[in-house]
């Protein structure tokens, strides 16, 4: 049960970093489907620097640059070329999905994947003092990595941002109402750019957690659709951050439950293995239908603002 | 008549003088994957540097891609063209159809064609003999298996994985796990490292993966939780010394440079290879890596089993016969 808990904020980790990125990038006013992108980039170059400076911070550092400069890219696209938003991050997850593998054939003479990180360069599980010996919880929340903290405090940080601030003022304005804004002297797509560009920062440290904290190298393709899921969440929790922070832990849930599940002899013996693991899939389209009210997306999501 | 002598003279000559031309066509691990295509590659590059035949290889970015490299080489006249993976088996099969006077080589897959020859290796041979140094390296006698897509290919390594845990640990218990399946299975390193980490809560203290780069996860958690894990296909005990008891090899390279080299001497042979232990095709590695993990005594006993299955004492139960039904 411990491990199953544990495992579950590893694996809601990466989701959360990704799904606030997309919180912000979103609620601006820009569809971004490159989530995805964003977070491999990131995952790529935290390794290499990781690998080279044997610093797991540098290596962190230059994870959030990539990841923002990929951001940008489709910032620009979008906001200053007028590029379709859909479209631009589709190219945006097309070109990470071929320059990561290309770079990494380059330095290391191999498109698959990074050389491993010492044990000693990654980061670490870090145990808070006397918090983490409270029994059970302790062990759950107060023993784990240093980026599933900020994972977990990161929704109540955007929802206070988002809602409490003259800045999450003019951010719910550029996505809901951009030519209010406009009226009043706000800067649309500056502020749009600016979201994007701290969405971005976000995004990528979901990807550093990936290569970095959780595995020891960068292997091609290691997001594996986490970007996309990351969208789900968001759209699951009615791009609102605390419901947002509900939906990512549920699929992290859902995810380690089927790892469990699979070794479980009283079920394989009876279900195929594969039908074990679409469950959290099956669940997660139930709860889409099932139950959850409508959700209602940024009114100006998608269109361009002249 | 004369004519027709010179002509023919002219001809054999040409022939001769024409360089022997091989296609390797690679599948999505591309040729550095330090595992089962990278063995393909060196096979076939090693013995280009010796004979010195025409080598082209070809990486292919998405499986759609196959078939048309496979036919590209037919066409320019490639006298032997070779297909790396399970995956190539249909696109092989079209290809050798059309091409019938091109001589065809896949690995790990079935094609029933006159030109095509078929290597498979005995998998669950050598996966038999690292089960059984898992089962005696194992402590807390629970062990792990972690397969990266869900096919019969790799539900061949487990069960004779698990035949050769129970002929040497009766009692020991093995906990199964698969990444997905999907091919997104082979490269989720983040998911096979949480499966082992759930292995290793539930006791296990050797895991042995077959899961491509998804494995790396495997290793990353045995170093962590300072347990054994396994590799698979190339001797992969260099990759974290002192923590992966052993490999499961596969001489892919041997496949492959062998097949070329008769070849060329116009000795080819088609039909199905099913090569194992007898043949030194697949084995357990020991090497300076492990030296120090695997005991003398556990290696004994891989050793007088290994003879025991050359023997055809011992028969490793194969996922791919009890299945046929």
């Amino acid at each position: 049960m411990f491990e199953l808990l544990e495992s579950c904020l590893r694996l809601s980790t990466p989701l959360l970093f990704a799904a606030i990125g997309g919180f912000f990038c979103e609620r601006s006013g820009v569809a971004t489907i490159c989530l995805e992108g964003v977070m491999l980039t990131s995952a790529w170059s935290a390794a290499v620097v990781t690998y080279y400076t044997q610093n797991p911070w540098l290596g962190t550092l230059a994870g959030l640059l990539t990841g923002g400069f990929t951001m940008s890219l489709h910032a620009l696209l979008v906001i200053f070329a007028r590029a379709d938003q859909i479209v631009s991050g589709v190219a945006v997850n097309l070109l990470a999905a071929g320059v990561t593998p290309f770079l990494n054939k380059i330095f290391f003479s191999s498109p698959t994947n990074s050389p491993a990180i010492a044990i000693e360069h990654r980061f670490h599980a870090i145990s808070i003092p006397i918090l983490s010996e409270i029994p059970l919880v302790g062990r759950i929340f107060f023993s784990q990595l240093p980026l599933v903290y900020l994972a977990l405090i990161l929704p109540f940080a955007a929802h206070f941002i988002a809602y409490k601030t003259k800045w999450g003022l003019r951010l719910l304005a550029a996505g809901d109402a951009p030519e209010a804004l406009q009226s009043l002297g706000g800067d649309v797509k500056r502020t749009r750019f600016i979201f994007l560009f701290i969405g971005g920062l976000l995004c990528s440290l979901g990807g550093t957690f990936l290569s970095i904290s959780h595995s020891s190298q960068f292997t091609r393709d290691m997001t594996a659709g986490r970007g996309f899921i990351a969208l789900a969440a968001l759209i699951f929790g009615k791009w609102r951050p605390l419901p947002t922070l509900f939906a990512c832990l549920f699929f992290g849930f859902a995810d380690s439950l089927q790892i469990r599940l699979q070794s479980a002899e009283w079920l394989t013996g009876n279900f195929p293995v594969q039908f074990i693991q679409a469950t959290p899939y099956l669940i997660t389209l139930l709860v889409l239908v099932g139950f959850m009210g409508k959700s209602r997306p940024p009114l100006s999501i998608g269109k361009e603002f002249k | 008549m004369r004519l027709i002598l010179v002509s023919f003279l002219f001809l054999s000559f040409s022939l001769s003088a024409k360089p022997f031309k091989v296609g390797l066509v690679l599948d999505k691990g591309g040729r550095d994957d330090k595992s089962f295509n990278s063995a393909a590659y060196n096979g076939a590059n090693d013995l280009q540097k010796k004979l010195g035949f025409d080598l082209k290889v070809v990486e292919s970015s998405d499986d759609t891609a196959l078939e048309p490299s496979l036919r590209t080489f037919a066409q320019h006249g490639y006298d032997l063209v070779i297909g790396i993976g399970f995956i190539m088996k249909t696109p092989i099969e079209k290809v050798a159809k059309q091409f019938p006077k091109t001589h065809f080589l896949i690995i790990d897959s079935l094609v029933a064609l006159p030109n095509v020859r078929s290597v498979i290796f005995k998998e669950q041979e050598g996966s038999y003999l690292v089960g059984a140094i898992a089962a005696l390296a194992s402590k807390t006698k629970v062990v792990g298996f972690i397969g990266g897509m869900d096919i019969p290919l790799i539900r061949r390594f487990e069960m004779g994985y698990k035949a050769g845990i129970l002929a040497t640990q009766p009692k020991a218990q093995l906990i199964t796990n698969y990444v997905g399946s999907s091919t997104d299975a082979w490269r989720n390193p983040t998911k096979g490292k949480e499966l082992a980490l759930s292995q290793i809560s539930k006791k296990a203290d050797v895991i042995f993966q077959a899961a491509g780069a998804s494995g790396l996860g495997v290793f990353d958690a045995a170093e962590e939780k300072k347990v054994f894990a396994i590799g698979v296909d190339s001797n992969q005990n260099w990759v974290k010394p002192g923590k992966i008891l052993t490999s499961m090899v596969k001489r892919v390279d041997l496949a492959v440079s062998t097949t070329i080299e008769e070849s060329m001497k116009d000795q080819f042979k088609a039909g199905e290879f099913s090569v194992g232990l007898a043949e030194g095709m697949v084995d357990y590695s020991l090497d300076e890596h492990n030296r120090k993990i695997l005991t003398p005594e556990i290696e004994k006993v891989a050793n007088d089993l290994k003879k025991k299955i050359i023997e055809k004492k011992i028969i490793v139960p194969d996922y791919y016969e009890t299945n046929k039904k």
